[in-house]
């Protein structure tokens, strides 16, 4: 099962391990780590589990889909070329030890 | 000692919990619910779930070991019965006859769909969708069904329906009134509904008059009134939900039209007594008139919030800005504020494109959004409201311009 690391945006790392097919967003919110949201349940419908990807994990995790795209112009915390809504991540081998930083603003 | 009761464990129950704890109430919380599952998303049972995308660990709202490690008792699969206040304390009774005491107590009992009273009503394959069990059942007849026919046009019915024909079944959606989603949206989303569940090829009849349901022991067909016999080997019924407020009229809380009436503050008529989500009836969040049910995750959410911060003596009155959406087929249907009482409607690219939004005014002011595979619009006018901000009605339909490049601050 593989790793994810979570940077909160008060600075508190927290490392979880991952069913596969899981979505980023998914296995924070259900062990609570701070600071994501989704408020919708993993629908791509309220860009409130904004996360910064890891720039060694950027190429592998790819970008956002037209829909996560046009969301993520709409997210409260400023966009940057690593954004991706974590509802959107689903998790592999490949993406053990991922790091996100968590975005400072979700709503 | 400073115990809450939370009756109910879907997603306003499980919110309330948490908020306590992020509120930073160090109390024993219980949270108590019929299911024997502990909370879990519904929206997805009438998409991911049925189409085989998700599963029910992917729908748990919590993994099991997070109400251990917040110090929340999850009491499943038990429901309570009865509820009363001596003094002080109350006492709440559940099916298996444990006794729950507490001191304060937050009722989140959800709804459950509203029933169709009609001969054949009963037969094998007429089918409800509201929680696990029913998703469960409906998917356990899914694969054999061809011909579906689905009774109501709401969101839970065309949701469904999209799915079985995505599926390849013949599907068949009767609507009683003359539109379909016609307690949601406005007439022009509610065209652009039928005409793009016909295009993927659901015969949508509106107006429809049901005689009854035909077959032997399982159904076979829906009969019309003019005598028509829709071919049917399943029947899935989303004509609505009625509040659970039995509890509450036990309590003699005020109830109106079913649901329990509640303040600004999610407090009921009974001050020691909270009550959030589906079954419960709110001051309309953004000053309109009167009040209003919201059958919604977000307000499921929001409100539980407002409620805890009321149950630790926080008053902060419940401003959210409402929103909801509905996935059927390869659309999005996204939607902030309340559109009800709207005196102008302005259609803001086009529907034939499957791209569009449709912005509501009152006096002038926007007061909500239906979006269609659009998500920028929706979340310009999502921001707009909750900044008390408007878009000029004359300018929003200039889809050369993004919606948001047009608010503008509202006029005092």
């Amino acid at each position: 099962m593989p790793d994810i690391t979570y940077i909160s945006p008060d600075g508190t790392s927290t490392t979880l391990e991952a069913r596969l097919g899981d979505s980023v967003m998914e296995v924070a919110v259900k062990h609570g780590v701070e600071g994501i949201v989704a408020e919708c349940g993993g629908a791509c419908s309220c860009a409130t589990c904004h996360v910064y990807v890891d720039e060694a994990f950027t190429d592998r995790v790819g970008g956002a889909g037209d829909l996560e795209d046009d969301m993520l112009d709409g997210a409260a915390a400023e966009r940057l070329p690593n954004s991706r809504l974590s509802c959107q991540i689903k998790m592999r081998d490949e993406l053990d030890g991922l790091l996100v930083r968590i975005a400072p603003e979700q709503l | 000692m400073d115990d809450i009761l939370i009756i109910g464990a879907g997603q306003a129950g499980m919110q309330l919990a948490v908020s306590l704890r992020d509120l930073g109430f160090t109390g024993p919380i219980t949270l108590s619910g019929s299911e024997a599952s502990g909370p879990y998303q519904r929206p997805p049972l009438s998409k991911a779930y049925l189409s085989g995308e998700a599963d029910v660990e992917t729908l748990e709202l919590r993994a099991p070991s997070f109400y251990d490690d917040k110090h929340i008792t999850l009491r499943c699969d038990d429901a309570v019965v009865a509820v009363e206040f001596t003094g002080e304390r109350g006492v709440a009774t559940t099916a298996s006859g444990a006794r729950i005491e507490f001191a304060q107590l937050a009722l989140t009992p959800g709804s459950e769909p509203r029933r169709l009273q009609i001969e054949g009503g009963d037969l094998d394959g007429v089918l409800y969708l509201r929680d696990l069990s029913d998703a469960d059942e409906l998917k356990g007849r899914w694969d054999a069904a061809a011909n579906v026919v689905v009774i109501g046009g709401g969101f839970i019915g065309l949701e469904v329906a999209a799915a079985a024909r995505k599926a390849g079944k013949a599907v068949t959606v009767l609507e009683a009134a003359d539109r379909l989603i016609a307690r949601a949206v406005s007439p022009i989303t509610s065209e652009f509904y039928r005409q793009a569940h016909r295009r993927r090829g659901t015969d949508v009849r509106l107006d429809a008059r049901i005689a009854r349901l035909v077959g032997e022991t399982a159904v076979a067909g829906v009969e019309l009134e003019d005598g028509e016999l829709i071919p049917a080997d399943l029947v899935l019924i989303g004509i609505g939900v009625v509040p659970r407020s039995g509890l509450a009229e036990q309590l003699g809380l005020e109830l109106s039209g079913g649901a329990i009436v509640v303040d600004e503050f999610a407090r009921t008529s009974d001050p020691r007594i909270v009550a959030a989500g589906d079954a419960v009836l709110l001051p309309h969040p953004l000053g309109g008139e009167g009040r209003v049910r919201l059958e919604s995750v977000q307000n499921a959410v929001d409100q539980a919030k407002v409620a805890a911060a009321t149950l630790i003596g926080k008053l902060e009155p419940y401003r959210a800005v409402p929103w909801f959406w509905s996935d059927q087929a390869d659309l999005k249907l996204q939607i902030a504020g309340l559109s009800s009482g709207f005196d102008e409607a302005v259609l803001r690219g086009n529907p034939d494109d499957e791209h569009f939004s449709v912005l509501y005014y009152r006096d002038g002011q926007l007061i909500a959004i239906d979006s269609v595979n659009d998500a920028p619009d929706y979340m310009a006018v999502r921001r707009a409201l909750g900044q008390n901000a408007t878009i000029p009605a004359d300018q929003a339909p200039d889809t050369s311009r993004p919606l948001k490049s047009l608010v503008v601050p509202s006029p005092a």
